[in-house]
């Protein structure tokens, strides 16, 4: 009478409708928890879901419901230990708590707040205010690194050490059956034959006839077993091998920031999601992503990365001592054969005069032909951004870094002003080097 | 005897083959009265989705359920919940969720309990008789979930999940408690107006209108009261049914808003039942499938391991901590109708002198199998409570009373699980599963359509138990979305 249905194969996600309506219902919550969560956490901690806690406001879903105070009512509980009719137990303090506080709140929401995971596109969606992330894979780089040589199958010609033996021998024995080499089994039996005829004392006439025929027979035999080599020069077959590239599967990624004192908690904040972003976009194309987190005011230093955000450093601004310091990681602990370097610099601009002349230099001469891609992000309040609307037009540092970028395809630079302007940009910056048309240098080949 | 299965995997072959065992014994040894049962293997993820839409296999799309979803999902990723071992659906045939996950030996249990105690209940108790259409619901639920997504698609989700919203905060409110919805045929609705008319013709007296007034203010207040009160009639107030009154008469519904409703409120009737039985639903079931599980070891269909195994996840589910407990969060539906149920049995084989006392009509009567089916069919968890709660289950829980006055800084502890206490525990008990005193009793008692049509509620206090304020205004601000003018509410000792 029970019938049996097996629906584990149905479809999944039935709930998936209503989890973006919540989403959605949620959003300016969850949007905020979101943006909360990029102080708490390091640039190369956004990979995967997103644990977060939203105030139940907006999602809350009331109900007609008794308080959990006033009147008058009567409660049942199991496990009386020493009770009797007519104790009277002190009320803890503030109603809820106690042996009671669950039941009364039993149907209550008194969350006040919702604990759930994002899922990590769902995160970036709001983290970058609905911009559609997952294109960027499609937009990947397409960087020629290295070479490595993979087996292609085999050839005639090519060196000792790579013959295959057994193609060589499989076309050897084919040879020798199609010209009727004779084998060492045809031959050693009337070999032993002569022998035991010569062996002989006295031998008959008979044997003497057999002797002389198995003499020329031999003879025959031998002859053609030198014409036929057992391994010809024709048979022998090589192991071929192609050079194939392949990209280089480890990144190191350099953050250069300006933290004198006109970099204010805002412009922080913008440069770090611009790093979040690059580094996101790093580890999908890299097994292995280094971050390098370099500071300067006018001096540059290396530094971790809560140092790096969050601790203030006075001083002038000299922005070649970041480029210096970065070349010097590179040549301690990055060799540029074995790594793609990305380099994203965050500045508001400001640099000693004359500095910018010399940053031009160290980037023409030293940085630019090691580095994949180097990203300029300079950040502006909105009323700097009108100001600057012309490309032309900027800062010293700005303008001198326009020379770079006319001269080096792999040289983005930018403005922002809020974090809606990420995303755009960082797609424009990966696009342009799209239709650059392949790899600006292949100064890497192994 | 070979055993049914050994061992914790189980296939398809195997749970037909104890399916059939434990139907034998479900049919012929306990005499249950099902309908056909229809039982599907669903995966984790399954689960959860039917977890967060009430558990019913199709429901319409609304936000809430994506946030339960959310939360269930993460309570059980991260461990600190199990999910249920099976989902059962009172519909006709009796469709229960068995999860992929469950060892052999649970899915015996689960199917002993789901698709044979569960389904027995359903389909015995006066509650789900009277008030759920256990034919006809899954269809309903296709309709619902077409007709609110046709909404979407014509008027946007966002103005058809406003109209969802208000309707939810009403959903306690959105269902008869007392009598079945009139649902007069249209030559029943004609005859009564026929009559109406009848009667106002054969009592019409001229001479009454022209009666002179003495007092000309009191006349018109009388007048004016008369006519409130006629108008209350013809709205059929006072309407314990907030949603249905509003669906009916509210000014500025349009149609397919006031199918909402009905959708919502239809959905609140069916579920309204098993609020009032869990006690009994769960008990039922757990009795159901200790007796059968029990009945298979004894038969040496399962062998000792799984009867373990049946044994310790048994002794989990009717588990109840003490109030002192940190587990304690009120007391366990299973423990208690378990308890319940077996001590019926036990009065009915080998009563005491107490027990011949407190239950002389069923006291030794030997019947077991008849007196709680009787009690299956014909009691709610209250009146269950009421008739059938022993001295023994008392004692054996060890339960104790507590009054809780407001203006009183103490607890008094008004009766233990002694001779002088087990009335006043039974009722007291009893009377905190009344639905009625559950939740909060609203009504609509005025609308003055033909003045300012402002919406009178009114919530009969039970005990002087006030609402929850916060909630409160928030639950207005949707009756007064629905009703379109302003709603006010007081509060009156009922």
């Amino acid at each position: 009478m029970t019938h049996f249905i097996d629906r584990r194969l149905n479809p999944k996600g039935r709930s998936v409708g209503n989890r973006q309506r919540f989403i959605n219902r949620a959003r300016t919550q969850i949007k905020e928890a979101v943006q909360k969560s990029l102080k708490d956490r390091t640039v190369s901690d956004f990979e995967g879901g997103q644990e977060i806690s939203i105030p139940t406001k907006g999602t809350e879903e009331p109900r007609f419901r008794y308080s959990r105070q006033g009147g008058e009512r009567d409660h049942v509980h199991p496990g009386n230990k020493e009770f009797v009719q007519g104790d009277q137990i002190k009320k803890p303090r503030s109603g809820g708590a106690g042996g009671r506080g669950k039941e009364a709140s039993d149907s209550g929401d008194g969350e006040d707040s919702f604990q759930f995971t994002l899922t990590q596109d769902e995160f970036l969606d709001l983290f970058f205010e609905d911009l559609e992330l997952p294109n960027l894979v499609k937009t990947g780089l397409k960087e020629i690194k290295q070479y490595k040589y993979r087996r292609a199958g085999f050839t005639t010609v090519g060196t000792p050490n790579n013959i295959n033996l057994i193609r060589t021998m499989r076309n050897a024995y084919g040879r020798r059956i199609a010209l009727g080499r004779p084998r060492s089994k045809d031959v050693v039996p009337l070999k032993e034959e002569l022998f035991a005829l010569e062996a002989k004392a006295e031998p008959t006439p008979e044997d003497v006839e057999r002797k002389r025929e198995l003499l020329a027979e031999l003879e025959r035999l031998e002859a053609k077993q030198k014409r036929v080599a057992f391994v010809d020069p024709i048979d022998v077959r090589f192991n071929s091998f192609a050079k194939t590239p392949v990209e280089t599967s480890q990144a190191v990624m350099f953050c250069l920031m300006d933290v004198s004192g006109s970099m204010g908690e805002r412009e922080k904040d913008l440069a770090k999601r611009f790093y979040i972003l690059l580094h996101l976009f790093l580890r999908r194309r890299y097994e292995r992503v280094d971050i390098v987190f370099i500071r300067h005011t006018h001096e540059a230093q290396e530094v971790d990365e809560e140092t790096f955000f969050y601790s203030r450093q006075s001083g002038g601004t000299i922005v070649s001592t970041a480029l210096e310091e970065m070349l010097k990681v590179v040549d301690d602990r990055y060799a540029t054969n074995d790594w793609n370097i990305y380099v994203a610099q965050a500045s508001d601009g400001y640099t000693q005069s004359g500095d910018a002349h010399h940053c031009v230099e160290l980037l023409n001469s030293k940085i630019m032909p090691i580095c994949q891609y180097y990203a300029y992000i300079e950040i502006l309040d909105a009323r700097e951004m009108e100001v600057f609307s012309d490309e032309e037009t900027g800062a010293e540092l700005w303008r001198a870094y326009r020379k770079v970028h006319r001269d080096w395809s792999n040289f983005a630079m930018t403005r922002i002003s809020k974090p809606a302007d990420i995303y755009p940009v960082f797609r424009k910056l990966f696009e342009r080097k799209l239709s650059s048309n392949g790899p600006p240098k292949e100064s890497k080949v192994a | 005897m070979t055993y049914l299965y050994e061992g914790a995997d189980w296939d398809f072959e195997t749970l037909k083959r104890v399916s059939e065992a434990i139907e034998d014994i479900a049919l012929n040894d306990l005499k249950l009265d099902v309908y056909p049962n229809q039982v599907e293997i669903i995966s984790t993820e399954q689960m959860l989705d039917a977890y967060s839409s009430h558990g019913m296999p199709l429901m319409y799309k609304h936000w809430s359920f994506g946030k339960l979803f959310a939360r269930e999902e993460i309570l059980y990723r991260a461990g600190y919940q199990g999910l249920a071992y099976e989902i059962v659906i009172n519909s006709n045939p009796c469709i229960s969720y068995l999860m992929e996950d469950n060892t052999m030996t649970m899915q015996a249990l689960v199917t002993a309990h789901a698709a044979y105690g569960h389904n027995h209940f359903f389909k015995n108790n006066y509650l789900f008789r009277q008030w759920t259409d256990a034919e006809g619901i899954l269809d309903y639920l296709e309709f619902a979930k077409k007709y609110i997504t046709k909404c979407e698609d014509e008027f946007g989700v966002g103005a058809v999940e406003d109209i969802i919203d208000a309707a939810h905060a009403l959903m306690d409110q959105g269902v008869f408690r007392y009598a079945r919805p009139p649902r007069p045929s249209d030559e029943e609705r004609e005859q009564r107006l026929m009559r109406r008319l009848a009667h106002d013709r054969e009592t019409f007296n001229d001479l009454w209108r022209t009666l002179p007034f003495r007092d000309e203010a009191r006349q018109k207040k009388l007048e004016k009261e008369r006519e409130a009160l006629q108008h209350s009639e013809k709205l059929g107030l006072p309407e314990e049914n907030v949603l249905y009154f509003l669906e009916k008469h509210s000014p500025t519904l349009r149609e397919w808003q006031a199918e909402i409703l009905r959708i919502v409120r239809t959905v609140a009737q069916y579920f309204y039942p098993q609020k009032q039985t869990k006690v009994m639903n769960e008990g039922c079931a757990t009795f159901v499938h200790h007796y059968i599980m029990n009945t298979l070891h004894e038969k040496g269909l399962i062998t000792d391991g799984s009867y373990l195994e049946f044994i310790h996840s048994h002794s989990s589910v009717v588990f109840q901590p003490d109030f002192d407990d940190q587990r304690y969060s009120g007391i366990n539906p299973y423990a208690l109708g378990f308890a319940m149920m077996q001590d019926i049995r036990r009065i009915c084989e080998d009563p005491t002198a107490e027990d011949r006392d407190w239950f002389p009509d069923f006291a030794g009567c030997g019947d077991w199998r008849g007196c709680l089916k009787d009690a299956w069919a014909n009691f709610r968890d209250e009146s269950f409570i009421e008739q059938f709660l022993s001295p023994k289950v008392m004692r054996d829980f060890k339960l104790f009373a507590l009054k809780d006055e407001e203006e009183n800084p103490v607890y008094e502890v008004s009766a233990i699980h002694d001779e002088f206490g087990y009335r006043r525990l039974r009722e007291t008990l009893s009377r905190s599963y009344d639905i009625g005193v559950l939740e909060p009793n609203i009504q609509v008692v005025g609308a003055n359509l033909s003045t300012d049509r402002k919406l009178k509620l009114s919530h009969l206090m039970h005990r002087s138990v006030p609402l929850d304020d916060k909630q409160r205004s928030k639950v207005l601000g949707y009756v007064q979305r629905l009703w379109g003018y302003d709603v006010e509410m007081d509060a009156k000792s009922a």
